[in-house]
């Protein structure tokens, strides 16, 4: 009930419509990582994604600002059932990798930022290694590039009221890690599948 | 504000949808008639159109039938929506966040009250003076020089088209015509049904005869027996309605012709925009039109320009 609301707030203030370019919705397990410009960004994926697929798909978040305030704690775990991650400063006991890999259990979905935090300028920023770690422990997920567009306009980093205009989210062919393919070669090719949702 | 509903309205409205029926019916029959792909999408988005069309009669009608502020809060809502598209499709930067937050929550609801209470005086140099002046003082605080004037520019254009030419149409109701108290309700029908009917038969002489293109750069779908069918046909309707307005039929043509052509250089206008910006609609809420401000601009060019000559010569 809280959630469906939630969802529909964020599609109200985002004014936001889902393209499905190069696949289309399906309960498969599947990563989806996009570029990153506001706090907008997760949760409008996540209120655009079909009601059944919603319950599935778990946006990955930085522990240290979803723990700064009661609120903030109480949407990543009751609404969006948030996977809180340490990105400051990981260790062997509090690594992400190992988060991410249990909360993708056999079911679920994630939605991850690449990029590691907000971007404030056009280009979209190198990939951080997280998403070929993944790619290299869960070769059975697909990793499906979503391309968010505008809603940095509607809330831009360091800003705290959203104006309203019409953001757009497309989501790309799945790609998946290829056989002997390295890193750097892997993670320029996520970003290439990003950028590339922009001329279509 | 109180709207009176007599037995002119409901000729108005009965006329409108018999006109909405008798569209569906010749819509349902092409599209058994289409063979070739083309005439299929052809009529098919024909189809979409008529298939809005009632939506829209709809909504318009339930926002007459609560009297003069159900009309002021439809034509708030659609400059809001219209305004959302404008901005969404001009690059403006970080820097005018707080002035757009201004636009869409002050500015734009500031707007509509005053139309409410009728203070002509204000709601008329609101936003050309006050907004104008405020918009770059806002976005100069915010420090950021890029391409200032440009992103001023497309700020105070919206503001202009999207909120105060759209308010003219509400702002009908306000005027005081000797003889027609508490008919105001009949003019605002008039002037959208003829503003909205000449687009349609801009269409459709178009669709049928049209083969010279009037300026094909900037409306590939804009012809010369498209734009002299749609004006001379829409201006014969117009000044058929007389009845319903505080005209006589030679002065209801009159404004018929002002308020097509207006309409027409509207269409004009906010086409070069969405050319310039490579693409072909505003939008897509409403289906087969495109956005909202796709099916509103005639009415904003016209609005302002029929308010005021009714204004100058009846009032």
């Amino acid at each position: 009930m809280m959630k469906s609301l939630f969802a529909a707030i964020a599609k109200l203030i985002s004014g936001a419509s889902a393209r499905w370019v190069g696949c289309v919705p399906d309960v498969r397990q599947r990563v989806y990582f996009a570029n990153h410009t506001s706090n907008l960004d997760a949760l409008v994926i996540w209120a655009l994604l079909p009601t059944h697929l919603r319950a599935l798909t778990r946006p990955v978040a930085a522990r240290d600002y979803w723990t700064k305030s009661k609120l903030r704690l109480y949407l990543a775990n009751n609404i969006f059932n948030a996977v809180l991650i340490e990105r400051k400063k990981p260790t062997a006991h509090d690594n992400p990798l190992t988060d991410m890999l249990n909360a993708l259990g056999y079911r679920n979905s994630l939605i991850f930022f690449p990029e590691g935090g907000r971007q404030t300028g056009k280009d979209i920023a190198p990939f951080k290694g997280g998403l070929f770690h993944l790619a290299k422990d869960r070769p059975d997920v697909e990793f499906v590039p979503v391309l968010l567009e505008n809603l940095n306009r509607i809330l831009p980093k360091g800003e705290f009221l959203p104006v309203p205009l019409m953001g757009s989210l497309s989501f790309g062919t799945p790609i998946k890690l290829e056989a002997g393919e390295g890193k750097m070669a892997f993670l320029h090719r996520a970003q290439d599948a990003v950028t590339a949702l922009q001329k279509t | 504000m109180k709207l009176k509903l007599d037995a002119q309205t409901y000729w108005l409205v009965g006329g409108v949808l018999a006109l909405l029926v008798v569209s569906s019916l010749i819509g349902w029959v092409l599209s058994s008639c289409a063979t070739s792909d083309k005439g299929k999408a052809t009529v098919e988005n024909l189809n979409a159109r008529i298939r809005a069309w009632w939506m829209m009669v709809a909504v318009f009608g339930l926002a007459m039938a609560t009297g003069g502020i159900g009309s002021i809060v439809l034509f708030a809502l659609t400059s809001f929506l219209a305004l959302r598209e404008f901005i969404t499709l001009t690059p403006t930067r970080l820097g005018d966040h707080r002035t757009l937050f201004w636009v869409f929550f002050i500015i734009l609801p500031l707007q509509y009250y005053l139309i409410a209470i009728k203070w002509y005086g204000l709601f008329a140099i609101m936003i050309p003076v006050y907004a104008f002046l405020f918009i770059p003082i806002r976005s100069a605080t915010a420090g950021d020089c890029e391409n200032f004037l440009e992103r001023t520019a497309k700020i105070q254009w919206a503001l202009m088209i999207c909120v105060y030419c759209i308010s003219y149409v509400p702002a009908l109701l306000s005027l005081d015509i000797p003889g027609y108290a508490g008919q105001n309700g009949k003019l605002m029908f008039y002037f959208v049904l003829v503003a909205q009917i000449s687009d349609v038969l801009q269409y459709v002489w178009g669709k049928t005869i049209g083969r010279h293109k009037i300026a094909p750069s900037v409306s590939p779908n804009k012809t010369w027996e498209g734009f002299i069918g749609g004006i001379a046909s829409a201006t014969l309707i117009g000044a058929g309605l007389w009845w319903a307005t505080p005209f006589t039929p030679w002065q209801s043509a009159g404004m018929s012709l002002a308020i097509t052509l207006m309409g027409f250089g509207g269409g004009l206008v906010m086409s070069a925009i969405k050319r310039d910006r490579g693409v072909k609609d505003y939008g897509n809420m409403i289906e087969g039109h495109g956005g909202v401000m796709d099916r509103i601009d005639s009415l904003c060019f016209a609005a302002p320009v029929f308010f005021h000559l009714t204004r100058f010569f009846f009032t």
